[in-house]
């Protein structure tokens, strides 16, 4: 039922196949890409060269081809989002679970914790937690380098559980109160064992949702840090989608159109695609909502 | 209603204190004033050094360290920048002016297209209107600021001025360079572009609320009872409807302040915009505590303010909410 209804979404069908076929493209980058991540295409001159047949979305500044550069850099930006989004959903659902469950003081303290965070502007919170993350010399073994990827995974995964864990305590505090829970408590279920069993499994739809708004949200973050200079830094030539488009911001001025269109169109259809999904899950797994109405 | 709002403002004032402690213990630990003013200054002696700790109230010991800086702050001694020594209150007056005038300017354009849309939306669900509006709304959701920030300079800036001759809009900047005195129309040019940024993101968050919010309400009891008085669509629908459409947005409207400013930071950092988010990114850059301190509290107390605003206009809107 909730399948036939997510297909219904025809937006979303559509963008689960350009998210399907990005991730191949992306996977066989080798084969895919027609260059290497830092590699020039032709001797000198070759900087700043508008698309043409031996790099068909044009050169950066020392000559390295955009549309190889930017599978790799997808390649990286995906796996950002999805490792970090299954962090955060892992530690949000927990939260959620527990604190709608138990309630009391935990669920007072941890939802106004939450508030307070996403009351915030974003991007302040952002720099300031990871400034403080990466200033605490015990934490450097799970976090890395600041400037490194797994930094930026480690900080979206600590970063966004807030918002998974308000998702997930709502559903449960309506669950809680459902006959199973309560046949289950009395038949003497424990706490652990009711919230394992039967409060996360029944709650599986919002979390999947979450899980899709998550991913976007780390690849737009990280591409928001790393625009501002505060993302994963470009070693050995290695990149992402957020070093692309931050790389944009200086190409607008001089007319180099190819290196601003290009990354951020990617960075579009990757964001746009995921929210239709993360829309149509929604739309699929609340039996409440009416499709159309 | 009054002891309400008595209450809720005497509990702002420990939350203030408790979120501006946790500021400056992430601030301390993250940026280390002490030593960015060691790289800011190298040639600073070790008394000015002592005297900046001092005035800063950076002592090892956090909590009385806390209790120094907020002396210091709420008798006005406030410390100087440690770039160029610059005195701190007129650059946050003058970035919390240039902000206002253009979180005001893209608010009040972003909620009043929004809510057209959205009531345009819920009108006719379902139909053509509503599938394109909802559409593009999600569109303008997905799309973060800074891209479309960037489309909007290549094309009205530099391409407009390669086609044409002219650029269409400026992109950075409040005046022109070495402008001086006031120029309304000169200044609403220069607004146009991050105004433009901004409230697009609000138009599509809000018509989406309105859209939502206004059926809600259209499916509801009441709405059937006054057209079975027989009072005419027209009135029903602006009396009845919109009346109780906008209570949730006004509620969500005040608790946003959060991200509308998160949207602002970016934009005007791209188009160089000397206000809040332009000063924070900078300040925050070179570790400039005596700078960074007082925005936050700025901050802090703006969003808890109208976090306020939200709960009091909710109580005040929607009488079946009770206060205590």
């Amino acid at each position: 039922m909730a399948f036939r209804r997510f297909v219904s979404h025809r937006a979303a069908v559509v963008s689960c196949a350009i998210i399907a076929f990005l991730t191949i493209f992306v996977i066989f980058a080798p084969f895919t890409a027609r260059y290497g991540v830092n590699q020039s295409v032709q001797g000198p001159p070759n900087s700043f060269l508008n698309p043409r047949a031996n790099a068909w979305l044009g050169t950066d500044d020392i000559g390295r081809d955009l549309y190889s550069r930017l599978i790799y850099g997808v390649r990286v930006s995906l796996l950002i989002g999805l490792a970090s989004a299954i962090i955060s959903v892992t530690l949000g659902a927990l939260v959620g679970a527990v604190a709608g469950f138990r309630g009391g003081k935990f669920d007072d303290i941890m939802m106004r914790v939450t508030d307070l965070f996403l009351a915030f502007p974003f991007l302040v919170t952002l720099l300031v937690v990871r400034n403080v993350l990466g200033a605490l010399p015990w934490l450097r073994p799970i976090t890395g380098d600041m400037s490194s990827v797994r930094f930026i995974i480690v900080l979206f995964g600590l970063f966004g559980w807030m918002g998974v864990a308000r998702i997930v305590r709502g559903q449960v505090l309506s669950l809680k109160e459902r006959e199973f829970v309560e046949a289950a408590r009395a038949v003497g279920a424990s706490r652990r064992y009711i919230i394992a069993r039967h409060l996360l499994p029944n709650s599986v739809g919002p979390i999947m949702v979450a899980l899709t708004f998550s991913v976007v949200g780390a690849i737009i973050g990280e591409s928001t840090l790393a625009f501002f200079g505060y993302g994963p830094q470009a070693g050995d030539g290695a990149t992402s989608l957020g070093i692309l488009v931050g790389a944009a911001k200086g190409a607008v001025q001089t007319g180099y159109w190819w290196l601003a269109v290009f990354p951020c169109l990617v960075l579009i259809i990757i964001a746009l695609s995921i929210n239709f999904i993360g829309d149509a899950l929604r739309d699929a797994t609340d039996p409440r909502l009416d499709r159309g109405v | 209603m009054l002891r309400y709002i008595l209450r809720r403002l005497a509990w702002s004032i420990p939350t203030l204190l408790i979120v501006t402690f946790l500021v400056y213990l992430a601030l301390r630990i993250g940026t280390d004033p002490v030593a960015s003013y060691k790289r800011v200054n190298p040639r600073a002696t070790r008394a000015k050094v002592a005297e900046y700790i001092d005035v800063n109230g950076l002592d090892p010991n956090f909590v009385q360290g806390y209790f120094k800086w907020l002396k210091n702050f709420v008798t006005g001694e406030w410390p100087r920048s440690i770039k160029g020594r610059r005195e701190v209150w007129p650059a946050l007056k003058d970035a919390m002016a240039n902000t206002l005038r253009l979180g005001t300017a893209a608010t009040v354009v972003g909620i009043f297209f929004g809510l057209i849309a959205g009531v345009l939306a819920a009108l006719r669900p379902g139909g053509k209107r509503d599938v394109f509006i909802n559409t593009s709304a999600f569109v303008g959701i997905s799309v973060p600021p800074f891209i479309s920030a960037i489309m909007f300079q290549l094309l009205f800036a530099v391409y407009w001025q390669k086609w044409f001759g002219e650029s269409l809009f400026p992109t950075s900047g409040v005046y022109p360079a070495g402008h001086t005195g006031f120029d309304l129309f000169l200044m609403l040019k220069f607004m146009a572009l991050p105004t433009l940024v901004v409230a697009i993101q609000i138009i599509a968050t809000y018509s989406r609320y309105m859209r939502s919010s206004l059926l809600d309400v259209l499916n509801s009891d009441y709405m059937r009872t006054a057209r079975s008085k027989g009072i005419s669509e027209r009135r029903v629908l602006v009396k009845h409807g919109m009346r109780n459409a906008l209570i949730p947005v006004v509620t969500i409207a005040a608790l946003d302040v959060g991200s509308i400013v998160g949207g602002l930071i970016i934009t005007e950092n791209i188009f160089s915009y000397p206000g809040m988010g332009l000063y924070f990114l900078k300040s925050f850059g070179e570790g400039d505590f005596p700078l960074l301190m007082p925005w936050m509290v700025v901050i802090v107390a703006s969003v808890l303010f109208f976090n306020l605003i939200a709960d009091i206009s909710y109580a005040w809107l929607d009488p079946r909410i009770r206060l205590d």
